[in-house]
């Protein structure tokens, strides 16, 4: 175990003493327990930036589980090494914001922190495995530790519900990840990421490809809320601020843009891929951006915000795997796209985790999200306003903010599709650039309403429950840096281009690395009069005149019915498939005997049939039949007589006489098949039980001890018939298939010589088998203490007394 | 009202000991001719149960103090006993063996540890039936 794994492991290890600390030093707040570690664990993994950029990776394996191929490789690259950079980075951060927002002595502070290591362990786990069933592992911890912590206020309501949601929808698509790798494994013969890829052009052309590639994004599009998979991250904010920042905006629901980058080399030669992954994340682009603006919640603005930026992400991947089709090209403009999604990815988690730890503030010093009733806070918190000025004129993509720069990217992108000419893009394709364009007016129309609506407008003192001031200086720290890292990146970019956007979008693309090409990373402003810049003021223009005209307008959202909408469906899902199941169990279950009896015997009948049936066993041969005697067919009239009797007669009485006939005709039958013992056994027997009948019969109830025949039901007819023809047909078609001699020879010659009897019977009871015999007395040993227990422990009547 | 079974009484008092009697030529003929511990067993809890029938519960108690629950315990035993005392002679579970011996007053016999085994079944048969009957007998 190296020290990589052991960092990738340390927040897990930690946890296991928070709560403990947590017992001990109650004056102190917990989190600065914490602190250290992701601290620590970034300045760690930023060593790793000069061997990434020189030699590309790095590995180290721990055998885990060798014999099933299962190693915990820790496997370092470009793309690995920025998650993983990401997540300590903010990690830290809003383990510093977490310790001035929650407070020391109403919170579980123990719980808390115990549950963001558990994620954060688990993050790093994520992004760093090249084992695929290691990543699904930590991928299942990353849901459970965020269900932990989206339920942290767990006696609220709608805390629970979120909780339940979420883990619902982020666990079905995890299973169906796994489906997808457990695929890939046996296509290939190994769970190594690496050495799937390498495999990749082989295997592409397998029929379960496909299906693969299918549930693979279905995991990735949970997790980072694609749509329609989007409904749960909205719910999700019921968790506490610092866990939506950390989760929810800057490192969990990226998970999925994680995969669907990483196992790009591996899909990304699928036509399917690039619609998928690009259609997919332009819809959920524009349904995020369009539903955010109908908001009031902030944290809501900031969830849809999100969802609409996964998106975006997303779509640009889709666009990025084009590129591997357009290989000849010398100056490939498809590898753009991949540079512009991780870029924008960085960005994203700069400015959206700053705009969630401002929403914070606001929650906390006003005692309310809700931008109805807020307005007018730019004067009581001035530094607050700034990062989230510009938190959100960078989300909407203005200048000199670094989301001005990869919107700029992004549209270069999507313009770029109008030049394709595979996968009939050539003609949807010209709905790329088009939806584009709307989400990034509606995304600029909710920027606006998120800063303006909070921080500029009027005062509305009277609904605030408390007087607002400025925030405490650790709480707007974190968010100050991670604002000014989006005016650093905004006016350098350069600075991360060739150290983290390159070697990680030299993973993604790399197929074509291997082939020769290579990026050749400039992002700048000013990149003259191109149709980019042209959408850009468009959409500024666009985006102003609606949202200065937006009490017009938003009736229009009311116009959607609610039946349709996701959630709706989501709800009434569950509801209906709790009501269906019931349903169809109280159909089948209803608690009568008679009919799970009605089950066996009809599930026996027809598994029967079919077999012989299928089998073409039915077979008669008459060869070998003993003559009847006239003995026989007397004692078989009785039988059947008495038979008829029980199925007839009118008192119990009667059945059971007829019934110990029955076991009587029976011995005789014996008799005439020469098996003394039997008779013995049998006639001792039938007396005895035929005693207990009686005794059963003597002590029925009184009441309703009316006589009456027993009621004719055509179902219970057939079947019966069913199973007596069934049964006969296999005794029949068994007697005339006897493909070789009886064991019995064995016993007549050797019950004298080897067993010293006389008594055949008796000598394999006790001696040839004599192991059944033993159980058989057990048994009856058994029965006889289980009446004894049933008749002398009577604890209910006891407790009566 | 209280009844005179004198005859029952009687007779039972004689027709027990044929029965037992019979019972045990049952049981030891079990290994050459029609019988065994199972019918011999049940045969002997029909002459208790008989006894049953003509006095009552206690008097059976009384006359015969037998805890019909160990005897299952005790004829389980002796089956188990059989079974793995033939690892002692290095042989499989069950393996049994015989051998003809010349016993004073018997002569010439046939001892077989299947007869053992067969002990314990008939202790069995016996304790189950008879705990069955006189559980049920005694319950109201």
């Amino acid at each position: 175990m190296s020290l990589l794994h052991i960092a990738i492991l340390a927040p897990l290890l930690l946890a296991i003493f928070i709560p403990f600390v947590y017992k001990r030093f109650r004056s102190i707040h917990t989190g600065w327990f914490v602190l250290w570690l992701p601290a620590i664990l970034f300045i760690y993994f930023l060593q790793y930036l000069p061997d990434i950029k020189n030699q590309g990776f790095v590995e180290k394996t721990f055998n885990w589980i060798p014999s099933l191929g299962i190693n915990f490789t820790a496997y370092v690259d470009g793309l690995g090494l920025l998650f993983a950079l990401l997540i300590t980075g903010i990690g830290t951060l809003v383990v510093f914001y977490s310790i001035y927002y929650l407070a020391k002595d109403k919170e579980n502070l123990g719980s808390f922190y115990v549950y963001l290591l558990m994620f954060m362990a688990a993050m790093l786990g994520v992004v760093l495995s090249d084992n695929l069933i290691v990543l699904y592992a930590f991928w299942e911890l990353t849901s459970f530790s965020s269900f932990l912590l989206i339920g942290f206020w767990y006696t609220k309501e709608r805390s629970r519900h979120g909780a339940q949601k979420s883990m619902l929808i982020t666990v079905f698509g995890g299973l169906s990840m796994l489906g997808g790798f457990i695929i890939l494994s046996l296509l290939t013969g190994t769970f190594s990421i690496r050495e799937i890829i390498s495999q990749a052009g082989e295997i592409s052309t397998e029929p379960f490809f496909i299906l693969a590639l299918v549930l693979v994004l279905l995991g990735a599009f949970t997790k980072s809320a694609q749509f329609p998979f989007h409904i749960w991250l909205p719910d999700a904010m019921e968790a506490p601020t610092p866990v939506s920042a950390y989760l929810h905006s800057a490192t969990m629901v990226k998970a999925g843009i994680y995969i669907v980058a990483r196992m790009s080399p591996v899909f990304a030669e699928q036509g399917l891929w690039i619609w998928l992954v690009g259609g997919v994340g332009l819809l959920t682009l524009f349904w995020g951006s369009f539903n955010a603006v109908k908001q009031t919640d902030l944290k809501a603005i900031l969830a849809f915000s999100t969802i609409s930026q996964l998106g975006m992400i997303m779509s640009m991947l889709g666009l990025g795997a084009a590129a591997l089709h357009y290989d000849h090209l010398s100056e490939n403009i498809y590898m753009g796209a991949t540079v512009a999604a991780v870029f924008h990815l960085i960005n994203h988690a700069t400015f959206k985790g700053s705009l969630f730890m401002v929403a914070g503030i606001v929650d906390h010093e006003t005692g309310t999200r809700d931008i109805r009733k807020l307005g007018g806070l730019m004067q009581f918190m001035p530094i607050t306003a700034t990062i989230a000025f510009i938190g959100t004129f960078s989300m909407a993509g203005l200048p000199p903010f670094n989301g001005f720069l990869s919107k700029e990217m992004f549209f270069t992108s999507v313009i770029h599709v109008l030049s394709l000419d595979i996968f009939n893009l050539e003609t949807w394709g010209a709905l790329f650039p088009i939806l584009a364009w709307i989400a990034s007016v509606f995304t600029f129309v909710y920027s606006m309403m998120l800063f303006f609506k909070t921080f500029r407008g009027q005062y509305q003192s009277e609904k605030l429950k408390k007087k607002p001031h400025e925030a405490p200086v650790g709480m707007w720290i974190p968010p100050a840096i991670l604002g000014s890292l989006v005016i650093l990146i905004g006016f350098f970019p350069n600075l991360l281009s060739n150290t983290i956007l390159k070697p990680a979008a030299e993973v993604i693309q790399s197929p074509l690395i291997n082939e020769g090409h290579s990026f050749d990373i400039h992002i700048s402003f000013w990149h003259g009069f191109k149709p980019e810049l042209f959408m850009t003021i468009g959409v500024i223009v666009v985006g102003v005149l609606l949202y200065k005209t937006m009490p017009k307008w938003t009736a229009i959202y009311n116009k959607f019915p609610s039946s349709l909408s996701l959630n709706h469906l989501y709800d009434q899902g569950l509801v209906h498939t709790e009501k269906g199941s019931n349903k169809v169990t109280d159909f089948y279950m209803n608690g009568s005997i008679r009919n799970y009896m009605v089950y066996i015997f009809i599930a026996f009948i027809g598994l029967l049939t079919i077999t012989i049936i299928k089998k073409d066993a039915f077979f008669m041969d008459k060869s070998d039949l003993a003559p009847i005697g006239i003995y026989e067919i007397v004692l078989t009239l009785i039988i059947v007589a008495a038979a008829i009797t029980i199925l007839m007669a009118k008192s119990r009485l009667t059945s059971i006489i007829a019934l110990g006939a029955i076991g009587y005709t029976v011995a005789l039958f014996f008799v005439l098949f020469r098996a003394p013992d039997l008779v013995l056994t049998q006639l001792v027997i039938e007396t005895v039980s035929v005693a207990l009948f009686l005794l059963a019969f003597y002590h029925l109830p009184k009441i309703n001890r009316k006589e009456e025949r027993m009621r004719f039901k055509l179902t219970n007819a057939i079947v019966a018939a069913g199973v007596g023809i069934v049964v006969t047909i296999i005794a029949l078609s068994a007697h005339s298939n006897k493909l070789f001699k009886s064991i019995s020879e064995y016993y007549i010659e050797n019950t004298a010589d080897k067993a010293g009897g006389g008594n055949m019977v008796n000598v394999i009871l006790v001696d040839f088998r004599g192991f059944d015999t033993m159980f058989e007395i057990a048994v009856l040993g058994i029965a006889a203490l289980g009446v004894y227990g049933m008749i002398k422990l009577r604890l209910s009547r006891r407790q009566d007394r | 009202m209280k009844t005179n079974d004198l005859i029952l009484q009687t007779a039972t008092k004689t027709v027990v000991f044929i029965i037992l009697l019979f019972a045990l030529h049952i049981f030891f003929a079990g290994h050459y001719y029609p019988g065994g511990g199972f019918v011999g067993g049940l045969l002997t809890s029909g002459a208790i149960v008989l006894l049953l029938l003509a006095f009552d519960v206690k008097t059976v108690k009384k006359s015969l103090p037998i805890n019909y629950r160990l005897m299952i315990a005790v004829g389980l035993l002796f089956a188990i006993g059989t079974a793995v005392g033939s690892f002692l002679f290095n042989v499989p579970l069950l393996t049994h063996a015989f051998g003809y011996f010349t016993l004073p007053l018997l002569g010439k016999t046939s001892l077989h540890t299947a007869v053992l085994f067969d002990i314990g079944v008939y202790l069995c048969v016996v304790g189950a039936t008879m705990t069955i009957i006189e559980t049920i007998g005694v319950s109201e």
